[in-house]
């Protein structure tokens, strides 16, 4: 090999407390290509690129930037050095034009002019080169998730970067805008920089890398060329184990109708009308998956019906309304009827993170007889409880005592699983099911619940995740905007359509 | 994984803290010229060292508990309730009224009268900060301050007025009759000729605190109640989402708390002075908040902590009666105590937690 690598690290070890983040990682970037970096949550990914821009200090190793060793201690010389970072969550000015975002922090003198009339000529000649069309004079909050996307990449080019870090660049775009970000990364490599995505999602590893290497609990497991891999070896060697990519399941035997919403309108607290004029059902042994990119109105959907937002319109579970907005529109009541409810933020709502597991398997439903124990809650009860459904759920580590937020992801998901699960619900609502969970624990998750509607009950599933809804769902709902755009069968449909919809357009009118 | 066992950051931390506080208030004094060492034996002997002093630590510490639970079971629910001082002042406002114009046949029903008044007229004072917070997102934080103004202008309003016996020149109501009286430690613990705790003013009331501290205890781990002040506490979204009404828990757990630190008035209005005068409470809704960032928020460390707080109080005042130490180093080092053990947490447990972090490595490594 002549060339020198892009990047090198070499030996690089960080840890924080008795949790190691990273161990002893090499790893070579050659320059030109696009390097996938895939594993699952809390592997290191981030941690490593962290280290790479200078966030931390790496407790072990080095770092060669095109062949020169290179101290990174802070961002300004990651900068200096040529990388530049995309972060997941957008590091913008709100109420700043683009061309002000792209110059804030790079400016050439205290005058600001000068800059500006520089910085607009740079864009222009951007844009044309890598397809990078930004209106320089757009206010950053008027503008769509995928051209903020576009103007943190155009602040990592105009501080002249030559290796571009994307940290999980596509969880806020529909797939066409996603498709429009691969475009822009091919283009970029045939200029010769260098591209390093980091990615929980095996397609996009497939579709954009030219190199692809796995982490897995901090350690670097494999590095390998993407065209002599596949999803399923990757995720073999994510997980450390065969897994199933595919969710078995029969055709479903539907039966009466369980959820009927009609009408129903939210308006948040801000003013803003979140939830317009949606109307749908689900049958008992089906399961209705709503599809959407986040932010659609699909939350609200769920709080409405989980008991913790108010909304107007008709909803009736089993033939009998529920009250939307009075002294019945809360989680105890909508538990009475019947409604088991899998938040999407289990850390937020599902879970009190620092309650023990057995006091989170009561969370919710302490109003129990068989918690109570006169005028005392009945502890060893719940403990007892606690224990069989961790074994049953295949929680670990199985210890009823320890605090959810020691438990990984997946299994404080499965925490809230068993709980919601073995209630017997009739309708269960399950928002973004695998969210933030190793493959290993999807598959369980996914499992249970197929096995739940073959029960006969009726599952609402929400889910931003295109192939989750996709493999589970007997039929699909697209939201955009607070409106449904228009119903699905999975076996009739592809993420194409799907993913047409989700951005508001909607060809063949009712299928 | 925790980077500390349980009793480190329960023992050891409030511990270290007070060390340290001791450490710098022992500078202090020999800066002023006196000796820490026989300054802490007059404290230890005037606090501990007789009955008498016994007497009037476990006093103190009776007010600290009834405040200090108070403040603990507002943070449960993660609510700042610094108004103790106020809704200790309006609860020594109902047992005034309760021992003045209902006629007890007997004090044990006159300590019963005296609780409920004066937990209710506590609780009622803390309810209408709670409801504001609740209802309109008044900070709790600024409105129980303000309440505790409010409380002290409406004592001085009716002890001057309408509460006064007539011709008298004090602003205080009358004495309270006979039947009201608490039995002290002297009445409970003298046989025959020797009477112990003499002229001490603690009085039955402490055992009420102690029996409060279960109480308390029960309440916020053993009862459904408690379950969902915790979970409010620790996160109001997943309250929301398991149907926990914000509202009703931020009212519950204030008003408990304000009835709590009303509760104080039986000590140090029926028991102690058996007539209620003008800032009858003297900062102990304050100390009530040291002693529960002390005591962790949990009923036995702020046993603990009352105690300990009820010994510098009594210590203190020792101190500034036998030698040239102004009463003023008191404040200092309760002060002291105050920074080391709540603001200064942080200060301590920090570097505590690489040690045990250490250890716990190299006997991995020894494995």
């Amino acid at each position: 090999m002549t060339t020198a690598p892009a990047i090198e690290l070499k030996g690089i070890s960080k840890s924080f407390g008795p949790v190691q983040a990273n161990k002893d990682i090499s790893i070579r970037v050659m320059p030109g290509t696009i390097h996938g970096i895939i594993g699952e949550n809390g592997a290191g990914k981030s941690t490593l690129m962290s280290i790479l821009y200078g966030f931390y200090k790496a407790d072990a190793g080095e770092i060669f930037i095109s062949g020169q060793k290179t101290a990174i201690p802070d961002s300004q010389a990651a900068i200096a050095a040529g990388i530049g970072m995309v972060f997941q969550h957008f590091k913008l000015v709100e109420n700043f034009t683009v061309l002000e975002n792209v110059v804030l922090g790079a400016e050439d003198s205290g005058l600001l002019r000068p800059s500006l009339a520089r910085a607009r000529r740079e864009l222009k000649a951007l844009a044309d080169e890598y397809e990078l069309n930004v209106d320089p004079d757009a206010i950053i909050e008027d503008i769509g998730v995928g051209m903020q996307q576009r103007v943190e990449i155009l602040k990592a080019l105009y501080r002249r970067a030559d290796i571009l870090i994307l940290d999980e660049p596509t969880g806020v775009l529909t797939p066409a805008e996603a498709d429009h970000l691969f475009r822009i990364l091919e283009n970029l490599k045939r200029e010769g920089k260098t591209i390093i995505l980091i990615t929980h999602k095996l397609r996009e590893i497939i579709d954009a890398t030219d190199t692809v290497s796995v982490m897995r609990r901090g350690e670097m497991t494999a590095t390998v060329k993407t065209s002599e891999t596949s999803p399923q070896k990757l995720a073999e060697l994510m997980v450390g184990r065969k897994v199933s990519l595919q969710v078995e399941k029969s055709p479903a035997q539907v039966r009466d109708v369980i959820l009927d919403v009609q009408n129903l309108n939210v308006t948040d607290e801000k003013g803003v009308h979140r939830v317009k004029d949606v109307s749908f059902n689900v049958r008992a042994g089906e399961i209705l998956g709503i599809a959407g990119v986040s932010g659609n109105g699909q939350s609200e959907l769920l709080e409405v019906l989980g008991g913790y937002e108010k909304g107007s319109g008709t909803i009736t579970v089993n033939g009998q309304p529920i009250d939307l907005t009075g002294a019945k529109s809360d989680g105890r009541s909508r538990r009475e009827r019947g409604i088991a409810h899998v938040p999407e933020d289990r850390q937020r709502e599902g879970l009190i993170m620092d309650y023990h597991a057995w006091e989170n398997v009561a969370f919710g439903y302490h109003h129990d007889p068989k918690y109570q124990n006169g005028m005392f809650m009945n502890n060893a009860a719940i403990k007892a409880d606690t224990v069989e459904k961790m074994e049953r759920f295949d929680v670990r580590p199985p210890d009823p005592r320890l605090a959810a937020k020691s438990f990984s992801g997946g299994n404080q998901q499965k925490i809230v699983l068993a709980r919601e699960i073995e209630r017997n619900p009739d309708l269960l609502l399950i928002g973004q099911p695998t969210r933030g969970v190793d493959i290993g624990a999807i598959e369980f998750i996914h499992q249970q619940i197929v096995a739940l509607r073959d029960q006969g009950k009726a599952i609402l599933l929400v889910s931003v995740e295109l192939e989750e809804i996709l493999a589970l769902s007997d039929r699909i709902a697209v939201m955009f905007d607070g409106r449904m755009m228009g119903e699905r069968r999975p076996q009739d449909t592809d993420e194409k359509e799907l993913g047409m919809m989700m951005a508001g357009m909607n060809k063949g009118e009712a299928a | 994984m925790d980077a500390m066992p349980k009793w480190a950051d329960v023992v050891l931390i409030p511990l270290i803290s007070l060390i340290l506080a001791a450490t710098i208030s022992a500078l202090v004094i020999l800066a002023i010229g006196e000796s820490p060492v026989e300054a802490l034996n007059l404290m230890v002997k005037g606090a501990l060292g007789s009955t008498y002093g016994w007497g009037y630590t476990l006093y103190y510490a009776t007010n600290f508990i009834f405040t200090g639970l108070a403040v603990s079971v507002a943070f449960h629910s993660r609510m700042f309730n610094i108004g103790g001082e106020g809704q200790a002042m309006v609860g020594g406002l109902g047992v005034a009224l309760i021992c003045l114009y209902v006629p007890w046949p007997h004090w044990s029903l006159a300590l019963v009268g005296g609780i409920l008044a004066a937990a209710i007229f506590g609780a009622a004072w803390a309810a209408i900060p709670a409801f504001l917070q609740a209802k309109r997102g008044s900070h709790i934080v600024i409105t129980t301050i303000m309440f505790n103004f409010i409380a002290a202008a409406l004592l001085n309003y009716l002890l001057i007025g309408a509460l006064k016996p007539k011709g008298s020149m004090e602003p205080a109501t009358g004495k309270f009759p006979e039947a009201t009286h608490l039995p002290s430690f002297q009445d409970m613990f003298s046989f025959g000729e020797t009477a112990l705790f003499r002229g001490a003013p603690a009085n039955v009331s402490f055992f009420v605190a102690v029996v409060a501290c279960f109480a308390v205890w029960a309440l916020i781990w053993k009862t459904k109640l408690g379950y969902e002040i915790r979970a409010f506490g620790h996160s109001e979204s997943a309250a929301k989402y398991a149907g926990i009404s914000p509202t009703k828990i931020i009212m519950i757990s204030m008003m408990i708390s304000g009835g709590l630190a009303g509760m104080m008035a039986i000590n140090n209005v029926q028991g102690e002075a058996e007539r209620l005068v003008l800032n009858a409470v003297e900062g102990a809704g304050f100390i009530g908040i040291a002693v529960a960032l002390m005591g962790r928020s949990h009923p036995f460390g702020v046993f603990l902590a009352a105690l300990l707080f009820g010994f510098l109080y009594q210590g203190g005042a020792e101190l500034a009666l036998w030698t040239k130490i102004p009463r003023e180093m008191i404040v200092v080092i309760q002060a002291l105590v105050i920074l080391f053990t709540g603001a200064l947490d942080d200060m301590v447990r920090a570097p505590l937690e690489r040690v045990f972090l250490a250890l716990k490595r190299r006997k991995r490594k020894a494995a």
